[in-house]
Order: structure tokens, then sequence, then C-alpha cells
């Protein structure tokens, strides 16, 4: 329902706009090419998008997931303090998931783990529950696939290159994500 | 470290390739079954890619994106945000193929390599659809008080904004 409404808002908006500035036609030209750039965008990008799912599904049998998840366990015991180990198992594979850009394989694990907490801590939001729906709103990707092959089809000269940058900043935002976590949880006070 | 830079995709696929055969896997069932989940990716966004796009090509031809981003363009200054990726942000929380759609017409505008196309791609990367994920992990927990996790995740999202035009300036300046 919320896109229904985010979606009717951009067209009025944008012909109230073009009403009132006198770019009509331009509105009208732009619908057109908006519906047809779309469908050039999935052509240009589709190989590489592929082939990239392909490549990480090949990694995920190779067990890197598992090893990830191995890895990060010592820092999720920290995140996630007095939850059992099979919450972290489910935890621990979300995360990794994550970071790998399985999406479809990270959400029913990520949910396993948020049905538990939410089990524990008698149906409402614990702070576990709430860092993980944080974490996993500014979660880290190590190979941003998609954006590569959007890049790619927009002609980039070299369309990883953005690899440190996009490193560098998600890791700053799931910083700054668990931060706010971490202070809210000790000032907020829940109403009646 | 030239050949990392030259050709950094080959690499990772033969490298992918080997380590996954020499634990017996079979690589190229994988490789394959992989392709055809992309491909359901891919039908399963076009659909909304359509109708978002027509709506962000229509906003961007009415002037109402320029208005904004004049409007908000004080406040991005101070954080260090090229006002031209405004739409970016706001799409970003709420729709992920919406989202990638402002993005995709951004790189195609100024060109990928330029410094606001580099700073879309890395908004894109760095950051998730946070309404999508809050609703879908609290449906499913059936918890209906998000608590503090909205403001939480909004302000991490803020923060890889400013972050991704940070590290576009400091990786590759503001040229191109």
């Amino acid at each position: 329902m919320t896109m229904s409404v985010v979606w009717t808002a951009m067209v009025a908006v944008a012909v109230l706009c073009g009403a009132a500035t006198g770019r009509g036609a331009q509105v009208a030209a732009g619908a057109a090419e908006g519906a047809k750039a779309a469908v050039d965008l999935c052509l240009a990008m589709g190989g590489m998008l592929c082939l990239w799912t392909g490549v990480m599904e090949v990694m995920r049998r190779a067990g890197l997931a598992q090893k990830l998840g191995r890895l990060l366990r010592p820092v999720l015991k920290r995140l996630y303090p007095g939850e059992d180990e099979v919450t972290l198992d489910c935890v621990a594979a979300n995360a990794s998931a994550n970071l790998l850009g399985l999406g479809n394989a990270a959400t029913p694990l990520g949910v396993e783990a948020a049905k538990r907490m939410a089990q524990r801590s008698g149906g409402r939001a614990g702070d576990s529950l709430c860092m993980l729906v944080v974490c996993n709103t500014a979660s880290i990707q190590l190979l941003p696939t998609t954006v590569a092959a959007v890049r790619g089809a927009a002609g980039s000269a070299n369309p990883f290159d953005i690899l440190p940058a996009v490193w560098l900043s998600s890791a700053l935002s799931v910083l700054a994500g668990i931060t706010a976590v971490k202070l809210l949880s000790r000032v907020w006070r829940d109403g009646p | 470290m030239n050949l990392l830079t030259t050709m950094p995709v080959p690499l990772i696929l033969a490298a992918v390739g080997i380590c996954a055969l020499g634990k017996r896997v079979n690589v190229y069932e994988g490789l394959i079954s992989g392709a055809g989940e992309g491909l359901n990716t891919l039908v399963r966004i076009a659909p909304s890619l359509i109708a978002l796009l027509t709506a962000v090509y229509m906003l961007r031809a009415s002037g109402a994106l320029e208005l904004m981003a004049d409007l908000l363009s004080p406040v991005l200054k101070w954080l260090g945000i090229p006002a031209e990726t405004v739409g970016l942000m706001l799409v970003r929380p709420v729709s992920g193929s919406g989202a990638l759609g402002v993005g995709a017409e951004l790189m195609e505008t100024y060109g990928p390599d330029s410094y606001i196309g580099r700073v879309a791609a890395v908004m894109l990367g760095s950051t998730e659809t946070t309404f999508y994920a809050i609703a879908a992990y609290f449906g499913a927990a059936r918890v209906s008080g998000t608590r503090y996790v909205v403001p939480a995740a909004l302000c991490a999202d803020l923060v890889g904004f400013c972050a991704a035009a940070w590290a576009v300036r400091l990786f590759f300046g503001t040229g191109g």
C-alpha cells in the first residue's frame, strides 16, 4: 500500500509541477522514455547480473558462507548477548549470506532468528531483535554485483572500481546503525 | 597486483572455479542454476522498474527534482552530498528497484565514471531497502511495536549516504 501512495504522489507531483513550469510536453515524453529506459536497463544489465548470481551460487556451494559465518561468530556473540547457540547460528548464516549478496537466502535465515528472539522475549521487540533488523537494513555486501551490472550497462570503464568506496561507506553505515541501537536501547522508554 | 586491477572479474571467476573444483563442487551446474535464479530476480524487478522509472522520468522532466534539490541543497552541501542525488536518497529506503532505477538514470545522465555517477553507485551498494526489511522481519516475527528500529535504521542510512560521497571523494576526487 505504501508504494501505491509513493507512486501516485510521484506522478501527481510531476503533472502539477510540469503544468506549473510549462513543461507539459517534456513530462509526456518522459513517461514514454522512462518505460523504455526500464526495459533497456534490464536487457543491458541482465547478462552480468545472471553471471554474478551464478558465481555466488558456486561460492555458496563451495562452503564460503559457512566459513564467513564461523569468522563472524565472536563479533556476533557480543552484538547479541544472551542469545542461545541456535539463534546465533541463524544470525551468522544470515550475516554471511548478506555479505555474499545472497538476498534470497539471507531473508529466511534472518526471519528464523527473529522468530526465536521474539519467542524468547515474549512476543515483544527485544534489543537483540532490534539489532538484527537494523543490521539487515544496513547490510555490508562484499561484491555489490547488481550495482556493478548497472554501471557496466551505463558504459563504465571498470564497473568494480567502486569496491573500496562501497566497503568503507557500508562499514561506516553499519557501525552507525549498531551505535544507534546500543545508545537508543539505553534511553528508549516504551509507551504503555 | 597489476593483474588484479586490469581484470578483476576474470580473476574472481577463475579463483572461484578453481576453489570450488578443489572442493569437488559441480561448478558448471551451480553456475547455471545460480544464473537461472538471477533471471528470476530480473523478471521480478522488471515490472516495478518500468512503473517507477516512468514516474522518475516524469518527475525529472517536470523540474520537480531540481526544485527539491535546490530546496535541500544548503543541508546537503553542509553534509557534503551532491544535490543531484536527492531523488535517490528519498527513494532508497522505500523501494529497492525504484532506487536502482533512479541510480541508473543518474549514471546514464552524468556518466557512470563521473563524481555523481560514482556517488550514486556507492549509495546503492552500501545501503538497503530499510522499510521493506523492517516490515518483512517484524511481520514474520509477529511483533508489532518496532520501538527505536526506525530512527536507528534511518540514522545508519544517513551516515551511509554521507560516507558514500566522502568515500568517492577520498578514492576518486570530484573530477571525472
